[in-house]
């Protein structure tokens, strides 16, 4: 079982004569590569949704003639990069830029994205920021196959077996009607006044220690509030926004952000991509500490880098396939350790699950290393230690109101960790 | 043993680099002569510079090679140049905006990828531009470089066919589709999409017999589109259309009377949407050989005002396969020395020296294991004092002594002499 953005790009390798996931992954792989070996053998139709292009709604227009011809870069806040820049490219967007995400992507528009990609379940309403300006697919679940599986592999009992599974599905699938209709009232995003510092905090299992941490900092973060991706908070001044940790280097990069809480994990990533990136790493927080690892199978006779260096040479391994979530790390963990030919797969999360069959080497982070022994793995080198992070720009803001603002925030930061 | 070669990817062997400096040479010598000027453009460019409309197509950009740069953490996308025309637009924008008319030429690769890796995705493109003219002379000027690039390279009996992008997009404006099918259309016409015209027929039965005239007949004369012209005229009342095809008629015409036959061919496949005037294809042996066009909305579209431009690309790969007299003409000599001491290869050297000085290729024996490749060996025998030389011409005969440096040298072009009088 993997992440299900995971599964098509499994397939299409030919790890798997057969996968099961949402068309939208499909379709977001088939647009970079359209020739990835895999074939589209049936629609499930079961997990039915849709993906829109969807700007704010306190923005000023829904139609696609306003983006066509809208001067300057149109930011659009997408995890389907591949997806959303042929959704740009076929309506002749003049200049555009494609942020990829893991995730939150409604909570972009407008501050922080022009249009955002968003995937709802059918008949489920818009939230009350959003509204949609095209749709670009409709997905259901998908059955795929490995091409040259289908071409000289006989499947046809699992077929029948599926086949028959989805038709019963299919008469309960429908009974998702009478859900109402979300009230359009549209949620009045709070006037943010410029000077504002704007913080990002982690959503996700990061999520808890930082608002424990804040709180310990003497900031605390309004708890159910009408917007989830935008909670108040108890210091004027400071507007928040959650979104995940993974996205806050590139966001803060590019000005979104003043401030952001992410791991230096995520940092570091960042940084290996795009080295000149003016994100600097303003404190270390002390929580959510991890250990970035190599991994590998403990059946693999082999206890550091060089060892993997040396079945390579033997050609006892013929390829060397890493896979990571950070994958900017893994690739330069492998050419640093002249661990050539390697390949990288890039995961979105439940990495352990690709060793030993579908990967061989697996950079991933480790709290207590019980997962690992779980899966029959071992450690075979330790890259770095990673804590959380306060993340911000190399150059401060032109606004001084701002600019106190952000240093008292800090400042504040800097004395709860000096407390422990 | 397994290929290491990329995938669609091409090696240029040294036969097919003489090729290809040949035609390279070919097409600067003739640019030049008519006072064309040289440029090269990077490899690198934004992606935004092709995505408007007018530029290239979605169909075209879904092949580009995009990426995000080491900076490019704001999103900015760069692709590998994808056409040669844009990033030339864009030069003179930022480089000349004054000159008119600017008249460019340029060698250069572009990329698109291409599903099968049999067809490169690494092409090499011969262009020459006119920016800043809006008469057809600077297209019909075009129009004779191209040709006369190609005669000299020896292409015989190439045809060009012309057709008119502002003859077509008039057309299917006035015959009164929106304009999202307008463009859609334009596309699949200069796609060379056939089908096109059926779907503009079955929308307006009525201009069956008119669609059919244009479309279908291929004329060869001005005389063909003074016809179509009043026809259309009566079918369509616009000064659009109108002045399109006095442009058309006014190309075809200087044409006709240089002597340059052509055909009237609208759907001739392959175009640019950038196209806004004439269009033009060369084809010969068999082959597509390129063409070009006017392009006058595209520098306004980059901000560069309201300037006209014009120009053509021939595909270099495919030129090189057809060029003749291509081969290097200078004689090969392989100096080889039967003494190895120092001395001996130092008169090695200097005799090698001498030769190429009088226009011969001259070589040092370093083990060669293949002599068939040389018109000539050199060989030096004998001591230090008194060397004594042998030269053996490869196409047969007895070797001949000589004692001299000049002495070789007068023996070769004596013998040269002799063969170029008997051939």
């Amino acid at each position: 079982v993997f992440h299900e953005k995971d599964v098509p790009i499994q397939v299409a390798v030919g790890n798997y004569d057969l996968g099961i996931c949402g068309r939208d992954w499909v379709e977001e792989l088939l647009a970079k590569y359209p020739s990835s070996a895999l074939v589209r053998v049936l629609d499930l139709k079961y997990g039915k949704s849709n993906l829109y292009a969807a700007c704010s709604k306190s923005g000023n227009s829904r139609s696609i003639d306003y983006w066509q011809t809208k001067p300057g870069t149109i930011r659009i806040a997408t995890e389907y990069p591949n997806l959303a820049e042929s959704f740009a490219l076929s309506l002749r967007l003049r200049r555009f830029s494609i942020f990829p995400l893991w995730g939150a992507a409604e909570a972009y528009p407008p501050e922080n994205a022009d249009l955002a990609l968003i995937s709802l379940p059918a008949g489920s309403p818009f939230n009350q920021t959003l509204s949609p300006v095209s749709p670009v697919l409709s997905s259901s679940a998908l059955l795929i196959a490995h091409r040259t599986s289908w071409e000289s592999k006989d499947l046809s009992p699992l077929f029948r077996c599926l086949y028959s599974a989805s038709d019963a599905k299919e008469v309960t699938s429908e009974n998702t009607k009478g859900q109402k209709e979300g009230a359009d009232e549209s949620l009045p995003i709070s006037p943010r006044p410029d000077s504002a510092v704007r913080l990002g905090l982690p959503d996700g299992h990061l999520q808890g220690p930082a608002l424990e941490f804040l709180g310990r900092a003497g900031v605390t973060i309004q708890n159910d509030p009408p917007d989830p991706r935008r909670p108040g908070t108890n210091i004027d001044g400071v507007n928040v926004k959650m979104v995940r940790p993974q996205d806050m280097p590139l966001q803060v990069a590019n000005g979104n952000f003043d401030l952001a809480i992410t791991g230096e994990d995520w940092l570091l990533n960042h940084f290996y991509r795009f080295p000149s990136s003016p994100v600097k790493e303003i404190l270390r927080l002390g929580f959510g500490e991890v250990r970035v690892v190599a991994v590998v199978s403990k059946q693999l006779p082999v206890d550091s880098p060089q060892g993997l260096r040396e079945l390579l040479r033997k050609g006892d391994l013929t390829r060397l396939r890493v896979a990571s979530e950070y994958t900017d790390i893994a690739d330069k963990y492998a050419r640093d350790n002249h661990l050539s030919p390697y390949r990288l797969i890039p995961t979105w999360g439940a990495s352990e699950a690709f060793l030993p069959e579908d990967a061989d080497l697996l950079i991933e982070n480790v709290q207590t290393g019980r997962t690992l022994a779980e899966h029959n793995l071992k450690v075979i080198d330790t890259l770095f230690e990673s804590s959380s992070c306060l993340v911000g720009r190399t150059y401060a803001p032109h606004d001084s109101y701002r600019l106190e603002r952000m240093n008292s925030f800090i400042q504040a930061l800097q004395q709860a960790i000096n407390k422990r | 043993m397994e290929t290491q070669r990329c995938k669609g990817s091409r090696d240029l062997l040294p036969e097919d680099m003489a090729r290809f400096r040949h035609t390279e040479k070919v097409f600067r010598s003739c640019c030049s002569g008519w006072g064309y000027q040289e440029i090269r453009t990077p490899t690198l460019e934004y992606l935004h510079l092709f995505t408007s409309t007018g530029t290239l197509t979605p169909n075209m950009l879904s092949r580009v090679y995009s990426f995000l740069d080491w900076d490019g953490w704001s999103g900015e996308r760069v692709v590998l140049r994808p056409d040669g025309t844009i990033p030339t637009a864009r030069l003179y924008v930022e480089n000349f905006p004054q000159v008119r008319p600017a008249k460019l030429f340029y060698v250069e690769n572009v990329f698109s990828y291409e599903e099968t890796g049999r067809e490169s995705r690494e092409r090499w493109q011969c262009g020459a531009e006119v920016i800043g003219s809006a008469r057809p002379l600077a297209d019909v000027e075009l129009i004779m470089l191209a040709l006369e690039t190609l005669s000299q390279l020896g292409i015989k009996d190439v045809k060009v066919h012309l057709s008119h992008a502002g003859v077509i997009r008039a057309v299917l404006k006035e015959s009164g589709f929106p304009p999202a099918e307008q463009s859609e259309l334009f596309q699949r016409v200069l796609d060379g999409d056939t089908k096109a015209m059926s779907k503009m027929v079955s929308a307006n039965p009525q201009l069956a017999d008119i669609m059919s005239l244009l479309f279908e007949v291929k004329g060869r004369s001005v005389g063909h589109l003074q016809n179509l012209k009043v026809t259309l005229e009566k079918a369509f009342l616009s000064p659009d259309l109108e002045a399109s095809m006095e442009d058309f008629i006014a190309i075809a015409q200087c044409l006709t009377e240089l002597g340059c036959e052509y055909q009237v061919d609208i759907i001739s496949g392959r175009s640019f949407e950038y196209y806004t005037g004439i269009i033009f294809r060369f084809y010969g042996e068999g082959e597509r050989l390129g063409g070009g066009g006017r392009y006058s909305d595209l520098i306004p579209l980059l901000g560069g005002g309201d300037i006209p431009a014009s120009g053509f690309a021939l595909p270099l790969d495919r030129l090189m396969n057809l060029v003749t007299d291509w081969q290097d003409k200078a004689p090969r000599v392989l100096v080889r020395s039967e003494v190895g001491t120092a001395s001996a290869q130092k008169r090695c050297f200097e005799i090698a020296a001498d030769l190429r000085r009088a226009g011969y290729t001259a070589e040092l024996d370093q083990g060669h294991t293949k002599t068939s490749d040389y018109q000539w060996l050199l060989s030096i025998q004998g001591e230090d004092a008194k060397p004594a030389f042998l030269l053996t011409d490869q196409a047969g005969g007895k070797p001949i002594r000589a004692n001299s440096p000049a002495e070789i040298l007068k023996v070769l072009q004596a013998a040269d002499a002799t063969k170029a009088s008997s051939s």
